[in-house]
């Protein structure tokens, strides 16, 4: 293993065991990045948070797709109970081509806010 | 339908499978390229490859039948297909990638820290992939009956013997080129026939198709029944019959058949004049149980219930929970995940999929519709997942005809090889990482053929059982199993490893049981039938509160790495990875 010098004046409080990866490697630690790293309360409480924000996208999403998607059946099923004959064009435009794109768009929807979170949390943890 | 040329277009799709997994071969040089493709597919091929392995027979053949025989309600099956990619995408994409899992069972164990949750849930793997792998080897061999005339089991044995090829040479980065290649070839294939089908439609004053009436033939037509079946005549009905009908025998005779049921043996060939309502096929094997439905024992999937409003309402939920929540735990798609380089990847991967599948699926429909006009006779025969291979010649006609037949038969083909390859891959996985001894390529590639030699076997002995059900079966137990163990395995903090097995044990069996004792005939008539038949509604829930009830109740096995594997679940890459000072690499891992 090669004995490095780092120039940087204060030590760094890491084992060295190899070459670094990537030299572009910002010097040291933001606080809250080695709260995690190294499992304080306080880090899990960054995941804690992480974690919830991601959750509740994915539950709007999920509501969305019951709402736009899960309740066609009930809908298919209405004008027959009420006696008005079937709803068999409407379901034919509804299953055959209308639920992919609002599935799609649900689902491109939840990606952007998934990534949002994530930078909001990185900038966060980074001290940005 | 001119055989030579759908032959050529067979084999034409096999070579080329072949030869693009030989080429991944030739790139395949590491380990880490064998079972994962070095993980660095990119979001446009592995979406390619994914879609590509996704979509099966059932969705190329199947759903064209099914819309055929049961009308528009059954397009629930590809919107089921396509939502379960949703659910997938926002409860588990990206963790399933972060946890660095190659396996359903790698995720059990490095989640729980439990080799017996990982021996479980390796024996749910292998079920759920051999379930799924059956019905594409029946359907590989009915394709090639229907084309070609050989036996049924020649289809089924070309398609075992190429993936095993395919998959014990090149691994997963030649099975990557492979099924990316497959999509297009699939979308292709249906795509060009459908704009020939529509415009000859258009040029036939556009017929409507009628679901809410018996089909009714066109033209005359005379139809050969292969097996002996119970028929509903809903007004008198004259024929020209050559063979049995209800125990006499005819020779081109006239019979005017009386509206009620009447039991048609095999190998009689009925001619029906143009205008005459198609007779409903009654349940197979003269079982006059009206709630057995007109279910087929070759059809890919159950029609929902048929009659009372509440059934078939219960039956589309049933059909929504299992699709929906189904897809995350299917074998061959967790694998794929694995693929990708990181979370972030994993998303935008899933969502080209969407895109893409759902792209597919806007084509099968049109077939089924077109299905019901121009060949009404395949309600009958019961073959109507030929709907989609003799729908060209019918329409179209001439060589113009038998290439599209041809075209589309390649599709097939394409279909029943890109799905099956993924469920090899990822069950000889299992097998070879949990069921044989020693790791290692030359292992796995003995894990292959035990792969596919089981459920080859079974296809083989098998043939006159219903198991091609098992595409909906599989769905339901996925869902009732692997569903609640993925969600409150990466979104819930006290899931302990007893709880994850009872909850296995509980969803996956109760579901596995009630489907497998309906189609033995043991549910009794009426509403135990339908929940029987349709067992997703509360076996999803029963799997849920059973993996939560036990893990409360043994609150002292939550694992002690919990925090850190959730950390890494959730964090983005850049933020992990940096283990504590004096830790080794990989601990609480």
């Amino acid at each position: 293993m090669p004995a490095e010098h780092t120039p940087a004046r204060r030590p760094r409080r890491e084992t060295v065991t190899g070459v670094p990866r990537s030299a572009r490697r910002p010097p040291g630690h933001a606080p809250a990045r080695s709260e995690i790293s190294e499992q304080t309360t306080l880090g899990h409480t960054y995941v804690r948070s992480l974690m919830r924000s991601q959750l509740r996208a994915a539950l709007y999403a999920l509501a969305g797709l019951a709402l736009l998607v899960g309740s066609l059946p009930l809908l298919f099923a209405l004008p027959t109970a009420l006696g008005h004959g079937t709803a068999r064009p409407f379901v034919w435009a509804a299953l055959g081509v209308g639920a992919y794109p609002v599935i799609w768009l649900i689902a491109r929807w939840y990606v952007r806010r998934a990534e949002r979170n994530e930078s909001d949390f990185t900038g966060l943890v980074e001290g940005r | 339908m001119n055989q030579t040329y759908a032959v050529a277009a067979v084999t034409a799709v096999v070579l080329a499978t072949v030869l693009i997994g030989a080429l991944g071969l030739r790139i395949s040089r590491t380990t880490s390229d064998f079972y994962v493709a070095s993980r660095t597919v990119g979001p446009g091929l592995n979406a390619a490859a994914i879609s590509g392995e996704y979509l099966s027979a059932a969705s190329f053949l199947g759903i064209a039948g099914l819309v055929l025989l049961q009308g528009p309600d059954m397009l629930w099956y590809p919107v089921g297909y396509t939502a379960g990619y949703l659910v997938l995408l926002v409860l588990v994409a990206a963790p399933l990638r972060r946890s660095g899992a190659y396996t359903l069972s790698d995720f059990a164990e490095a989640r729980l820290e439990s080799p017996q949750a990982r021996r479980l849930a390796s024996l749910f793997v292998v079920g759920v992939g051999w379930l799924y792998l059956l019905p594409q080897l029946q359907g590989a061999g009915l394709t090639l009956e229907i084309l070609t005339g050989a036996p049924g089991w020649v289809g089924g044995l070309v398609v075992a013997v190429v993936v095993t090829g395919a998959v014990a040479a090149g691994g997963m980065r030649s099975i990557t080129f492979v099924q990316a290649f497959q999509y297009w070839l699939k979308l292709t294939a249906l795509l060009v026939p459908v704009l020939f089908l529509v415009t000859a439609w258009w040029g036939d004053d556009a017929p409507r198709a009628r679901f809410d009436a018996p089909a009714v033939f066109r033209e005359h037509t005379a139809v050969t029944i292969d097996d002996t079946v119970r028929v509903d005549v809903d007004a008198p009905l004259t024929v020209t019959v050559s063979g049995r009908v209800d125990s006499t025998a005819y020779d081109g005779d006239r019979v005017t058949l009386t509206e009620g049921g009447h039991l048609v043996e095999a190998g009689t060939t009925l001619g029906f004049p143009a205008g005459a309502h198609v007779p409903e096929r009654a349940a197979t094997g003269g079982d006059p149980s009206p709630a057995a439905g007109r279910g087929d024992p070759r059809s890919w999937s159950q029609p929902l219930a048929d009659g009372r409003d509440g059934h078939r309402l219960y039956a589309t939920y049933g059909l929504i929970l299992a699709t929906f929540l189904g897809t995350m735990g299917l074998p061959h798609v967790a694998v794929r995940f694995y693929t990708s380089p990181d979370g972030r990847t994993a998303r935008r991967t899933t969502l080209v999929v969407l895109g893409l599948v759902g792209a597919f699926y806007l084509l099968p429909p049109v077939y089924g519709a077109l299905g019901r006009i121009y060949a009404p006779e395949l309600t009958l025969t019961g073959a109507a997942d030929a709907a989609v291979l003799v729908l060209p010649d019918r329409v179209v006609g001439g060589t113009a005809g038998e290439l599209l037949g041809a075209l589309l038969a390649g599709g097939a083909f394409a279909a029943f090889l890109s799905t099956a390859s993924g469920l090899t891959m990822s069950v000889a996985g299992v097998l070879s990482q949990d069921v044989l001894p020693s790791r290692g390529v030359r292992h796995f590639r003995l894990a292959t053929v035990l792969a596919v030699a089981v459920p080859l076997a079974v296809s083989l002995v098998a043939t006159n059982v219903p198991v091609a059900d098992a595409v909906g079966l599989a769905f339901a137990v996925s869902a009732s199993s692997f569903c609640p163990l993925l969600v409150l395995g990466i979104w819930w903090r006290r899931l302990t490893p007893p709880g994850a097995m009872a909850g296995l044990v509980a969803g996956g069996g109760a579901a596995l049981t009630a489907v497998m004792a309906t189609r033995a005939g043991l549910a009794p008539e009426g509403w135990p039938h339908t929940l029987m038949a349709w067992p997703a509604v509360w076996s999803v829930p029963l799997g849920f509160l059973t993996m939560v009830a036990v893990s409360l109740a043994t609150p002292r096995r939550v694992p002690a790495g919990t925090p850190a594997i959730l950390a890494r679940l959730h964090l983005p890459e850049g933020l992990v990875g940096r283990p504590r000072p004096g830790q080794p690499e990989g601990a609480g891992r």
